[in-house]
């Protein structure tokens, strides 16, 4: 079995971590399967992304069995988590993390890398880091910093309290918290809604909020009407006004 | 290399995709021709310099200088034939989208305004080769952003974002990665709406910035101000100010 299982459903790719007898904890082989995943999720077939994990957990971290292997730390990191954290961001369509079970460490960093974050009522989200002396890595104290603010977030991330998925919910660290025997399908669900949006648009979307995480208005302004000037050169731009003057569903084909 | 005229734009686009625009000779010569046919062309008031959306251009033709020995390089006087790029009166625009490194860098930082994509990547990795820059880089990038990044650029083979370029004053403006060939010919089409005298004068007193002490550069500056004052064009655009109307400028 592969440290990562990818399927494509119509135009939803499911991105699957796999070592579920370890909680999907990374480990060298399971970043380069979820590189090589996220690379393939770049065809433009590909219209939303779900990531997932096997068994009870969707990724407990670092395995800290290889951390503990030597050579720099940091070396690994800029290796191994820079790459594809920075691939989920470049990514221009909507990414889905299906957080079915333990989500810790620089696996709650790579959930909160994702556009979407939805959780199974059996989720638990732990900080980890500061339990064994570390600091959170991975992007976790750039996207947990802007999904809870400041406060919160510094406050979460230095106590290492064990949020339940319905904590998560109550403080928008996640959208949604269903039964767990239906995460997967509510994801897929929600992958195949995304998968019928006008994914440039979307993806856009995407990078325009990225932008405005540093960004003055001035800049902000500039950047969407460039971009705006994109989006009406799109053909999903003209189905959306036909099918508005129409009085129809639009039928977006994501070009 | 493709070249077209738009109005009163010159579009020069050099197009090796599957070299990601490697600068051989070849392409070099036929791009310095048109730079200098569209230069000569009175209706050409300012020239956009492209590459593609993966690469503006990714360095030398590495083949040829593989190929080539010291005295070769030499005699045939390649990059000098770079320099005079630098002679060309009408204002050149880089539209950098991709890779701009090497010489590639050291082309776009020959043009006057340099606009980036934001997937635009700078560098100078001649070091990773044993080599160093050897069109204007050294000279260049040190002028247009200071020794201290320059140094680290040039002697760690480090790569800039569009938006490291940006913040150092590399490059003058970034933009959508879409937009990097519109926006570089928006910014032509409007220097090219200006009074192309002044245009040219404000060219060459900004060059004299590297090439002068301060006193005569502002005494350059001083003289082509008052000669700018002599043309019709500073007439009519003072006139138009006055009445407030646009100025109708004929290059005279």
């Amino acid at each position: 079995m592969a440290e990562v299982e990818v399927t494509r459903e119509g135009a939803v790719q499911t991105i699957i971590l796999n070592r579920p007898e370890v909680f999907n904890a990374f480990n060298r082989a399971l970043h380069a399967g979820l590189r090589q995943a996220l690379k393939d999720a770049r065809d433009p077939e590909v219209r939303a992304v779900v990531v997932t994990g096997a068994g009870k957990g969707f990724c407990a971290g670092q395995d800290l069995k290889e951390f503990s292997e030597g050579g720099d730390v940091g070396d690994s990191l800029r290796a191994t988590y820079h790459p594809n954290v920075l691939a989920i961001r470049a990514l221009e369509k909507p990414v889905i993390a299906a957080v079915n079970g333990a989500c810790a460490g620089a696996g709650l960093s790579f959930a909160c890398a994702c556009d979407i974050r939805i959780a199974s009522d059996a989720a638990s989200f732990v900080p980890g880091f500061i339990g064994i002396g570390l600091v959170p890595d991975a992007g976790g104290t750039h996207f947990i910093h802007r999904l809870l603010g400041a406060p919160r977030a510094f406050e979460w991330m230095t106590s290492n309290r064990r949020l339940t998925a319905a904590e998560a919910h109550a403080w928008g660290l996640v959208s949604e918290v269903v039964e767990a025997g239906g995460l997967a399908a509510r994801a897929a669900e929600l992958g195949a809604f995304y998968a019928g949006l006008p994914t440039r648009a979307i993806g856009m979307t995407k990078r325009l909020f990225d932008h405005a995480d540093t960004a003055s208005l001035d800049e902000q302004l500039e950047l969407e009407a460039q971009l705006q000037s994109v989006a009406v050169q799109t053909s999903d731009f003209r189905e959306g006004v036909t099918a508005f003057l129409e009085k129809r569903p639009p039928g977006f084909t994501g070009v | 290399m493709t070249l077209e005229r738009d109005g009163r734009v010159g579009i020069v686009l050099m197009n090796r995709p599957k070299q990601l625009n490697a600068l051989s000779g070849e392409l070099m010569g036929a791009v310095v021709g048109a730079l200098q046919e569209l230069d000569a062309d009175p209706e050409i008031r300012a020239i956009v310099l492209g590459g593609g959306e993966r690469a503006f251009a990714a360095g030398a033709d590495i083949g040829e200088l593989a190929e080539g020995t010291p005295v070769s390089l030499y005699d045939n006087r390649r990059i000098d034939e770079w320099d005079t790029i630098r002679d060309l009166r009408t204002p050149l625009v880089a539209a950098v989208s991709g890779f701009c490194l090497g010489g590639g860098c050291e082309l776009a930082m020959l043009c006057d305004v340099i606009v980036a994509s934001e997937s635009a990547t700078f560098g100078q990795p001649e070091i990773n080769l044993g080599m160093l820059p050897g069109a204007g880089g050294t000279q260049r990038l040190a002028r247009a952003i200071g020794k201290a990044v320059a140094m680290d650029m040039i002697l760690t083979g480090r790569m800039l974002s569009a938006r490291e370029a940006l913040g150092f004053g590399l490059v003058a403006r970034v933009v959508a990665k879409e937009a990097w060939l519109d926006e570089a010919k928006r910014v032509a089409r409007e220097i090219a709406a200006k009074g192309p005298i002044a245009v040219r004068l404000a060219k060459e007193a900004v060059d004299q910035a590297f090439e002068t002490p301060l006193a005569a550069g502002t005494a350059f500056e001083r003289r082509s101000f008052y000669l700018a004052r002599a043309s019709e064009d500073a007439g009519e655009g003072l006139q138009a100010f006055v009445e407030k109307r646009a100025p109708d400028f004929k290059g005279r």
